[in-house]
């Protein structure tokens, strides 16, 4: 089973973004980036199939500016073979990323693809959806529990009511949750031999993808500051107030 | 209490603009070193550290090493981070690949060290010996020796400690008594030894003690001291663990601070002796066990960094929570960070800390350059540099950190001398540096003497002419503050008279040097501060000018620098005027008097 895992390389997680002075966008000049911690999650699990023995190859893919090289070489440390870069400049949305993967996909004739169910910094959560849509394949996203065997997989997936399971042939597109396993800590030979596994750079022509955005950012602006709470006296002055002033019962 | 957060941010522009990354990288040996590797490196040892050594710091100071049945107990935790300490390689990180090392730059090592050592000084401790005690067996181990044990260390399978201290010799080693008889193709080793920095434990599967003993014919004083290599358990040629050795824990001392670090009594020999190895030559031992000093002492100085560093992130994180009065121009009651007082404590303890960490990787790499340029005439300029600066690294560092971690403790207020906030058992655990590695005193006296005065003052002229270069770079750069200039200047001006001042008292009173040594030290010290902390605020200026890198951190760094400036580097001239004046005063009363 040959595996192909997303990751992006977003804002780190610790880091407390602002919007750009003319609401533009937010501003992410010379901050700290990292890989998403979703994919980091997607990694972890296509490394230990592949430790286990029920995966032959785990390929990383990031896709934009050429310092997703880093985030791929985060990839490679934890125990990725090799790496794919599709370099651009170019602003990506959810959908133009979802057709990059699937022509890499076809390309690389994955069995599996793993990515993270959103990233933290758009929370989109459309990449993996719209990836198996387009592959036209079986998806489970928000896994937390991914079992390979003969036929497929079975996945289990973090819904609003439980747990479901579900039943996948391969090929097939997995979106991890947080609770599918901690990525590991990576050992410093890993990350010196990291430097000398391939990594492959393609443009989004030489895949024939046409990456312009469909979507317009109108404005980002930090949400509005939160007001003093008042209190009430009683429970019948707060079922008051709800009914009258907030409207909401 | 606050975790700990590596500050990886300020360690990659002092790797890479400060200590010269670029300089390393470029020679043959370190080729692989590059700025991006150095990154990934930098941010998952922090993760290491921040995740898995530093909760565990309280833990430690809690519970602390204890001793069952004869066998030295860990701290509860203390083994499972050791053995991912170990799988993730990073004990081996700036040894010889030669050895399964990683072969990264000293200066890489640095960084990572210090991590270690803010997360868990007294965890830190245990690979920090190890590291030392694998640069002697290196440097003098026999082919066999290097064989069986170097691997296995470098990998931190096997933990190394340092046997010098006896109760009757801890600054003067002449007084060792231990003996070594031959035996064979190997010694007898008996005699007890104290002070032993995790000495025994269970979190590795064997302990590799270097110890310093006498043969049977050895003269007496320190030309007759040898150094051997004791395991506890004696290893068979392919490394299998055999029979325990003739060498036990006696009892753990209680300790002030560094409580999860087993400092032990070893007793070797109670049963006809313990089976040792020489290393290097017979009566030359105190000259291997310097090897293994060297290394120590600067890693000591960097602890004082560490944990300077370490008291100010949870003493920034108490100002920031803490709301106590009010402030002139904001309504309610503020969080003390309003309090100009205590901006004052916390901007100390920063500037400090980026001094420091300037002065002690520069150091680093200053060792980097000695060890593998090509010309042997730059090694040696390099190397006499290292040697200079190594007791500075160790003596101001681990003094400042007694400032530092106490003024951790006073932004706590009364929080902070209740053991509950933390900030207690940085100060606690911070005493110590000042004592190991040899004493403030003996780190000044080294400077003084063995550093400034041999050489007639030399290698402390290369390094002023150096300060006067950034000088006058320094004046031709208008958009500085205004006051680092003029403190840059008198630092070095300082320096210069204290030096030469030295080099002709010194050989006229064989009292001065002692007597002023340790404001030498300062004073030298102070002023390389002055220097970094002046090019880093130049550096950042240059940045900020071409718009590269992250203005916030660039603009604090500028900012730190005219505190440090305004505010420490006036000390050089109140350590010079110590200096000037001599030993008179501090020798005239006579013993009685005191």
């Amino acid at each position: 089973m040959k595996i192909i895992v997303c990751v992006k390389r977003v804002v780190d997680y610790n880091i407390k973004v602002r919007p750009k002075a003319d609401n533009s966008g937010v501003d992410i000049a010379s901050v700290k980036m990292s890989m998403n911690p979703f994919d980091e999650i997607a990694v972890e699990a296509a490394v230990r199939l592949k430790e286990a023995g029920q995966a032959s190859e785990v390929v990383a893919v990031s896709m934009g500016v050429a310092q997703c090289q880093d985030t791929l070489r985060s990839a490679l440390a934890m125990g990725a073979d090799r790496a794919l870069l599709v370099e651009t400049d170019a602003e990506l949305q959810p959908l133009a990323v979802a057709k990059l993967a699937k022509s890499i996909a076809e390309r690389e004739q994955a069995d599996l693809v793993l990515l993270g169910k959103q990233a933290i910094d758009d929370d989109c959560n459309q990449t993996g959806q719209m990836l198996a849509a387009l592959l036209g394949c079986g998806q489970a996203s928000f896994a937390c529990d991914l079992q390979v065997d003969e036929d497929g997989l079975t996945v289990s997936r973090e819904i609003d009511g439980g747990v479901q399971s579900v039943r996948l042939k391969l090929p097939a597109v997995v979106t991890t949750d947080l609770r599918l396993n901690e990525p590991r800590y990576v050992k410093l030979p890993n990350i010196m031999k990291a430097k000398k596994k391939p990594l492959e750079r393609l443009s989004p022509e030489e895949l024939n993808v046409d990456v312009s955005p469909r979507l317009t950012l109108l404005r980002a602006s930090e949400p509005p500051r939160r007001q003093a709470g008042i209190k009430v006296a009683d429970a019948a002055e707060l079922v008051a107030k709800l009914r009258n002033e907030a409207k909401v019962i | 209490m606050t975790t700990y957060s590596a500050p990886t941010r300020d360690m990659r522009f002092v790797i890479e603009e400060l200590a010269g990354l670029g300089q390393i990288n470029a020679l043959p040996q370190y080729e692989d070193a590059s700025l991006d590797l150095v990154d990934a490196v930098l941010e998952e040892a922090a993760r290491l550290a921040g995740e898995v050594l530093a909760p565990l710091n309280k833990t430690g100071d809690l519970e602390g090493a204890r001793i069952v049945d004869g066998e030295v107990k860990a701290v509860t935790g203390f083994a499972d981070a050791y053995r991912q300490f170990v799988d993730g390689g990073w004990n081996g990180i700036a040894f010889s690949p030669e050895h399964d090392g990683q072969g990264l730059p000293a200066l890489v090592g640095t960084a990572v060290q210090e991590m270690w050592q803010s997360a868990n000084m007294a965890f830190a401790l245990c690979p920090m010996l190890t590291q030392g005690a694998i640069e002697a067996v290196e440097a003098h181990g026999s082919e066999a020796i290097r064989q069986t044990y170097l691997a296995r260390m470098v990998s931190g399978e096997w933990t190394g400690t340092m046997n010098l201290t006896e109760p009757q010799a801890g600054s003067d080693l002449s007084a060792v008594r231990s003996r070594a008889i031959p035996e064979g193709d190997h010694y007898l080793v008996s005699g007890q030894k104290i002070f032993i920095t995790w000495g025994d434990h269970d979190v590795a599967e064997n302990i590799v003690h270097l110890v310093l003993a006498r043969l049977p014919d050895a003269p007496e004083g320190t030309r007759g001291i040898s150094l051997f290599i004791v395991p506890k358990y004696l290893p068979g040629d392919d490394g299998s663990l055999g029979a325990l050795n003739d060498v036990r824990p006696v009892s753990l001392e209680h300790k002030l601070g560094i409580h999860a670090s087993p400092t032990c009594v070893m007793s070797f020999g109670d049963n006809g002796g313990a089976v040792g190895y020489l290393l290097g030559e017979a009566n030359k031992g105190l000259a291997c066990m310097f090897t293994m000093m060297n290394h120590a002492r600067l890693t000591v100085g960097l602890q004082g960094l560490a944990i300077a560093d370490r008291a100010y992130q949870q003493a920034r994180g108490y100002a920031r929570d803490r709301v106590q009065g009010g402030a002139p121009g904001e309504e309610g009651r503020v969080a003390i960070i309003r309090h100009p007082d205590v901006r004052r404590m916390l901007m100390q303890m920063r500037a400090y800390v980026e001094a420091m960490r300037s002065v002690a990787y520069v150091t680093a790499a200053h060792m980097d350059l000695a060890h593998a340029s090509e010309d042997p005439a730059v090694c040696a300029r390099h190397q006499a540099r290292v040697d200079l600066l190594t007791p500075v690294v160790k003596g101001w560092c681990t003094e400042i950190a007694q400032e530092i971690t106490s003024l951790g403790v006073q932004i706590h207020g009364g929080m902070g001398y209740v053991e509950e906030t933390g900030a207690a058992q940085h100060f606690r655990d911070a005493r110590i540096t000042t004592i190991y590695e040899g004493t403030t005193g003996i780190q000044a006296m080294d400077l003084a003497g063995r550093k400034v005065l041999r050489d007639g003052g030399e290698a402390a002229r290369a390094l002023i002419v150096d300060m006067r270069e950034t000088l006058e770079e320094l004046q031709s750069q208008s958009e500085l503050p205004a006051a680092l200039a003029p403190a840059l200047k008198a630092s070095v001006d300082a320096l210069d008279t204290a030096v030469e001042w030295l080099v002709k008292q010194g050989p006229k009173d064989p009292e001065v040097a002692g007597a002023v040594a340790v404001n030498l030290m300062m004073l030298t010290g102070t002023a390389l501060g002055t220097w970094q902390i002046a090019r880093g605020a130049m550096i950042a200026s240059r940045q900020l000018a071409a718009g590269v890198g992250d203005s916030d951190f660039l603009q604090a760094k500028i900012i730190t620098a005219r505190f440090y400036a305004e505010q420490i580097s006036p000390r050089c001239e109140a350590h010079l005027y110590a200096v000037l004046s001599g030993s008179e005063a501090t020798m005239a009363l006579a013993d009685e008097q005191f």
